[in-house]
């Protein structure tokens, strides 16, 4: 692999690292994702060693997400936005609005020519609206936040949550069980609650054909399919949701 | 002995000693803690700002006893106050000044501890909570002997001087502004008038004589003269690159709020004028490398303008005009001292947190393009509710009709529990990438 040209990205997220080594030619050479480790600038400093093994010391890296100041071996800070927009842009090959779920903000991006960014809003002040939502919820339920997209995609039962607050959302699933309410359609409830709160501020923007979903959030079955129903498009995603920000800072590595 | 001590402390001593720090300041401007790698140094001016804000508070601490006292909100019709020789005090620009002293934390949760909610704007729990505690940055407020609340910002200040006039035990005058639509009824204007008439007289009895009328046309003159070179100075940032920005503004903006209507205020925004057009001159830019223009809605972030102004800079990015500098520019064309009363009436119906949303986006519509604007970062002030009412739409407008990109950064005026700096920066970053700065 070495002598070609390549490029590090790498998504440092509040939940997860996601480092991309991308070639010349824009292919995928190697990915890895990892629980977000609390000495940040080590895990990064160790995955990016390994790309670096595989493709040259010299490869540049483009860091980006919350924890971007801390990469040391940066060569340029990409915010995610930037980047999630491009990264979607190179899978999908489409303009178009892109909602990220992310574990701990959400954002909605109008994506333009060549994953240019046109306009964006972003949540990141509360947990109602994001992948904690649905985290606090699982821990209630007892269930894994897989499990609970996969319960939400298989039921046609739905309870409406009322409260949007992940706080009060918590004591009302308390009183729901008290009642006897089956589980699953608790689920789908808590799905629709997230996904309307997202749409809401998706709203602000001009929502511009065809929505696309990225972020970790994105692999959700019952995110996908609530989506599409409430924003009544077809729901895009991109082959592997989760390293789409990485994709894209490596791609801004490769620029230059 | 208090007149003694006003004497001594302030009208010799105190007055001597600014003047002198003055002096010493402006020769030691190069000297101050921004960045100057990013942006202008300090306007030459701003010893002499330093000077006039320390005065204003000095005469404020030994002033009790000597002069009546009027505290009044920032939208007042303030020239017959002064022009009837009272000292004039503005709670909300203390409250400005706790911010950027970084104070506002401490004092709002004495506010708070004794019920104040927090969800009240910041200028209101810092200005009570420095009644409570007695703590203020500037040592000493003075008991007022006169309120003068004029509704044509917000209501919020209705009670906040109700609950100043329970405290204190003074009079209050409210002058009510009903909202303006589209234009001004000759039916507002009339009330508006009676109630300025009536707190006239309330006045008179306060300050023990009557009102020179020759003294109110020329209070009004010097107010219209300072409001006048105030706007001049905000029109120069319309040259490219722009030799002040908004931060330069919000730092200078004090005397034309605290201190129209006196002749000093007029000679210092000449002075102002003549540095900014000095600056144009030499070719001076207030951003070094200002690449992006734009625009600010909203109030200041206080506690934070330093930190706001580098990391833009940094990215060449200016910001060179604000809605809310603007403000006090805008009303130049009402004021005619031939008619003092009325004019006054006319003025202080208009300011544009009197009037609707529509109205602000189709003046911030016009700023961008007189301006030369790139895009728009709308201030969403969590405790300033009538200035942030809107800005969703007006966002989505900007950046449908205009095609300006806009952003909507959450924070608060005077508060930093309601400032989130990663987050805030990490959106700048994002706006910064998205204008190609
Ligand atoms: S609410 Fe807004 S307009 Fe009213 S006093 Fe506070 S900052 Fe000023």
């Amino acid at each position: 692999m070495r002598g070609e040209k390549f490029a590090i990205g790498i998504d440092v997220g509040s939940t997860a690292v996601k480092l991309v080594l991308i070639s010349g030619d824009r292919k995928v050479a190697h990915f890895a994702v990892e629980p977000t480790d609390p000495r940040i600038s080590e895990q990064a400093s160790r995955l990016i060693r390994e790309a670096r093994e595989k493709a040259g010391e010299e490869v540049p890296v483009v860091a980006t997400g919350y924890g971007r100041k801390l990469v040391r071996e940066k060569a340029r800070e990409v915010t995610e936005i930037s980047c999630h927009a491009r990264g979607a842009f190179h899978f999908l090959g489409r303009e178009g609005t892109l909602i990220d779920i992310g574990g701990q903000d959400s954002k909605v991006i109008s994506v333009g020519e060549g994953g240019t960014v046109l306009d964006f809003v972003m949540n990141d002040k509360c947990a109602a609206g994001t992948g904690k939502f649905l985290e606090n919820a699982a821990v209630r339920l007892r269930l894994s936040v897989e499990e609970m997209g996969d319960i939400a995609a298989g039921t046609r039962e739905e309870v409406s949550i009322s409260s949007t607050c992940t706080v009060f959302a918590e004591s009302e699933i308390v009183s729901l069980i008290a009642q006897g309410t089956d589980v699953p359609s608790i689920v789908r409830g808590l799905h629709r609650a997230l996904v309307k709160r997202v749409v809401a501020m998706a709203r602000t923007l001009t929502v511009a054909p065809p929505v696309m979903l990225s972020g970790g959030v994105a692999k959700n079955r019952g995110i996908q399919q609530i989506l599409s129903e409430e924003v009544g498009l077809e729901v895009l995603i991109p082959e592997d949701p989760q390293i789409t920000g990485a994709v894209g800072a490596a791609l801004f590595g490769l620029d230059t | 002995m208090s007149v003694l001590s006003y004497i001594v402390s302030y009208s010799i001593a105190g007055k001597l000693l600014l003047r002198a720090r003055r002096l010493r300041d402006s020769r030691s401007l190069s000297r101050a803690r921004w960045d100057t790698s990013l942006i202008a140094p300090p306007l030459k001016i701003s010893a002499w700002t330093k000077e006039l804000i320390s005065r204003h508070y000095l005469k404020g601490r030994y002033v009790e006893g000597i002069k009546p006292v009027a505290w009044v909100t920032s939208g007042a019709p303030v020239e017959f106050l002064t022009a009837l020789g009272l000292c004039v005090l503005y709670p909300e620009n203390h409250a400005a000044l706790c911010g950027t002293r970084r104070v506002v934390e401490e004092l709002s949760e004495a506010a708070e501890s004794k019920g104040y909610s927090r969800d009240l704007c910041s200028y209101a729990r810092a200005d009570i909570g420095a009644l409570l505690t007695g703590k203020t940055p500037v040592g000493k407020l003075p008991r007022p002997d006169l309120l003068v609340a004029c509704t044509n910002i917000c209501q919020t200040v209705l009670y906040w001087y109700r609950v100043l006039a329970e405290h204190f035990r003074v009079p209050l005058v409210v002058i009510d502004t009903p909202f303006i639509y589209e234009e001004a009824t000759p039916q507002a204007v009339e009330y508006v008038k009676i109630q300025i008439e009536q707190a006239i007289t309330t006045a008179e009895k306060v300050a023990g004589r009557k009102l020179s009328w020759s003294r109110l046309t020329r209070t009004l003159e010097l107010s219209r003269e300072a409001v006048v070179l105030w706007g001049e100075v905000l029109s120069r940032g319309r040259h490219v690159p722009s030799p002040i920005s908004v931060f330069d503004q919000f730092i200078h903006m004090a005397p034309v709020v605290e201190m129209r209507g006196e002749e000093e205020t007029v000679r210092f925004y000449r002075a102002l004028l003549d540095e900014v057009e000095q600056r144009i001159r030499k070719g001076m830019s207030a951003v070094r490398n200002e690449k992006k223009r734009v625009l600010w809605d909203n109030l200041p972030i206080w506690y934070r303008l330093r930190a706001l102004a580098e990391r833009l800079a940094a990215r060449g990015i200016a910001i060179v005009a604000s809605t809310y500098t603007n403000a006090w520019a805008q009303l130049s064309d009402l004021m005619d001292p031939s008619r003092p009363v009325e004019s006054m009436a006319r003025v202080y119906l208009s300011p544009i947190l009197n009037r609707g949303a529509g109205y602000k986006l189709s003046l911030m519509k016009e700023m961008v393009r007189e301006y030369s604007l790139n895009g728009v970062i709308l201030h969403s002030d969590r405790s300033c509710k009538p200035y942030s009412i809107g800005q969703v739409d007006q966002r989505k407008l900007l950046t449908r009709e205009l095609g300006v990109p806009a952003l909507l950064l959450e924070a608060d005026h005077a508060d930093p529990r309601s400032f989130s700096e990663e987050q805030v920066f990490s959106r700048l970053d994002s706006f910064a990438e998205m204008l190609g700065a």
